[in-house]
C-alpha cells in the first residue's frame, strides 16, 4: 500500500463528490434569482428521484434467474401496505428489513 | 416534546433520522470490514467517511485504493457512480443557502439518505428550520463514521448474520414513494421517474442507467411544466419540500 497515493485517491474522490454535490447551488445559489423552472423542478424532482432511487436499489435484482426477485417483490409490498396503513417510517423501515432479511436468510436460501 | 426548544429541535432531527440509523451502522460496519481487509485499519475508514461520504462510491473505493487505481480513473469513476447527486440541490437552492455557516456542510452532506429524509420532513412552523435540517445531516453522517470505525475495529467480532440489513434504505425509499404518492395531486412526476429507470435499465444494465435516466426526467419534467404547473398553483406547499413558511 502507497499511503501517499492512498490519500490522493481519497482526495480526488471527496473532491469531486463535493463538486457534484455542489453544482446546483454554484449554478444558482449566489443572490440572484432562482430561475423559475429550476423552483419548478426543486418541487416536482423529488418524486421522480425516490421512484428512480427504488429502480437503483433493486437493479441487480434478477427476474429470470434465482429467488425471480420474490423476497425482494414481497417485502416492498409489505413496506407499501404497512406505510399506507400505518404511515410510521419506523414500522415500515423495520418490518419490511426484517422480512426481507428472514426471507432470504431462512426461506429463500 | 415541541414544548422545550432548545432542545426540542435537536430530539426531532433525531427522530427524523432514525430511519437511516440502523442501514448506515451496518452499512458502515460493512465498509470498515471491507476497507481493514483490504490492509487500511480504522482510522483510515474514519477518514474516509469523514471526507467522501459516499455511501456506494466508498465501496468502490476500496478496490482503487488496494489496486491502486490512477487519480484520473478514480475522478471519472467518481463522476459515474455519484452523477446523480447533482440533482439532489435543486429542491434546497434556497433553504440551504441561508444557512449561513453550516451552508457547506449542507451541500456537503446531501447523500442518497438525507436528501430522501429533508425531502420527507415537514417541519413544525414553532421549530428552528435551520437546526433540524442541520441536525438530520448530521446525525446521519455520525451513524455512517460510527459503523465504519466499528467495521474496521471490531467487524470480525460481529457473528449476528447481517445478510439484507441493507434493505432498510430501500424500504426508506419505497415508503417515501408511497407517502408522496397519497400526498401529491399529480403522479405524474414519479410515473416519470420510475418509467423512465426502469426503460434505461433494461436498456443500459444495472450500473449505467441512473445518469440517462434522471436527465431524461429531468427534460421531460421541464417540457411538461405547463401541465404540472398550473395544477400546481391549487396544491402549493403540499409537497413542503419548498413550503416557505
Amino acid at each position: 500500500m502507497n499511503i501517499m497515493h492512498s490519500i490522493a485517491i481519497i482526495a480526488v474522490v471527496s473532491v469531486c463528490t463535493i463538486l457534484i454535490r455542489a453544482v446546483p447551488f454554484l449554478m444558482f445559489g449566489g443572490s440572484r434569482q432562482v430561475p423559475g423552472t429550476i423552483h419548478y423542478l426543486g418541487k416536482f424532482l423529488p418524486e421522480a428521484i425516490m421512484a428512480t432511487l427504488v429502480v437503483y436499489c433493486l437493479r441487480n435484482v434478477r427476474i429470470m434467474e434465482g429467488t425471480h426477485g420474490l423476497p425482494e417483490l414481497i417485502s416492498v409490498v409489505l413496506v407499501a401496505i404497512l406505510h399506507l396503513w400505518k404511515k410510521n417510517i419506523l414500522i415500515s423501515v423495520g418490518l419490511g428489513t426484517i422480512c426481507y432479511m428472514v426471507l432470504i436468510q431462512m426461506i429463500f436460501t | 416534546m415541541e414544548k422545550d426548544k432548545g432542545t426540542s429541535c435537536i430530539q426531532y432531527a433525531f427522530k427524523q433520522s432514525i430511519p437511516v440509523m440502523l442501514g448506515y451502522i451496518f452499512l458502515g460496519i460493512a465498509f470498515g470490514l471491507m476497507l481493514q481487509d483490504a490492509g487500511y485499519h480504522f482510522l483510515w475508514a474514519f477518514a474516509i467517511s469523514t471526507v467522501v461520504y459516499a455511501g456506494s462510491m466508498q465501496f468502490v473505493m476500496v478496490t482503487l485504493l488496494s489496486g491502486g487505481a490512477s487519480l484520473f480513473y478514480t475522478a471519472i469513476m467518481t463522476l459515474f457512480i455519484n452523477g446523480r447527486h447533482i440533482f439532489y440541490g435543486f429542491s434546497f437552492i434556497e433553504k440551504y443557502r441561508n444557512m449561513g455557516k453550516v451552508y457547506p456542510y449542507m451541500v456537503f452532506s446531501l447523500t442518497d439518505e438525507t436528501y430522501s429524509v429533508l425531502c420527507r420532513t415537514k417541519i413544525p412552523p414553532e421549530m428552528d428550520e435551520k437546526k433540524v435540517m442541520f441536525g438530520i445531516s448530521f446525525f446521519n453522517q455520525c451513524y455512517w463514521i460510527t459503523g465504519s470505525v466499528i467495521g474496521g475495529l471490531a467487524g470480525q467480532l460481529i457473528t449476528f448474520d447481517s445478510t439484507g440489513i441493507d434493505f432498510s434504505m430501500t424500504a426508506l425509499f419505497v415508503a417515501i414513494v408511497v407517502e408522496q404518492w397519497q400526498e401529491s395531486k399529480s403522479h405524474v412526476p414519479a410515473i416519470i421517474g420510475f418509467l423512465m429507470s426502469l426503460l434505461f435499465l433494461l436498456a443500459f444494465g444495472a450500473d449505467r442507467f441512473i445518469l440517462p435516466s434522471l436527465l431524461t426526467s429531468v427534460i421531460i419534467l421541464i417540457a411538461a411544466r405547463k401541465n404540472l404547473d398550473g395544477k400546481e398553483a391549487k396544491i402549493q406547499d403540499e409537497s413542503g419540500i419548498s413550503a416557505e413558511e
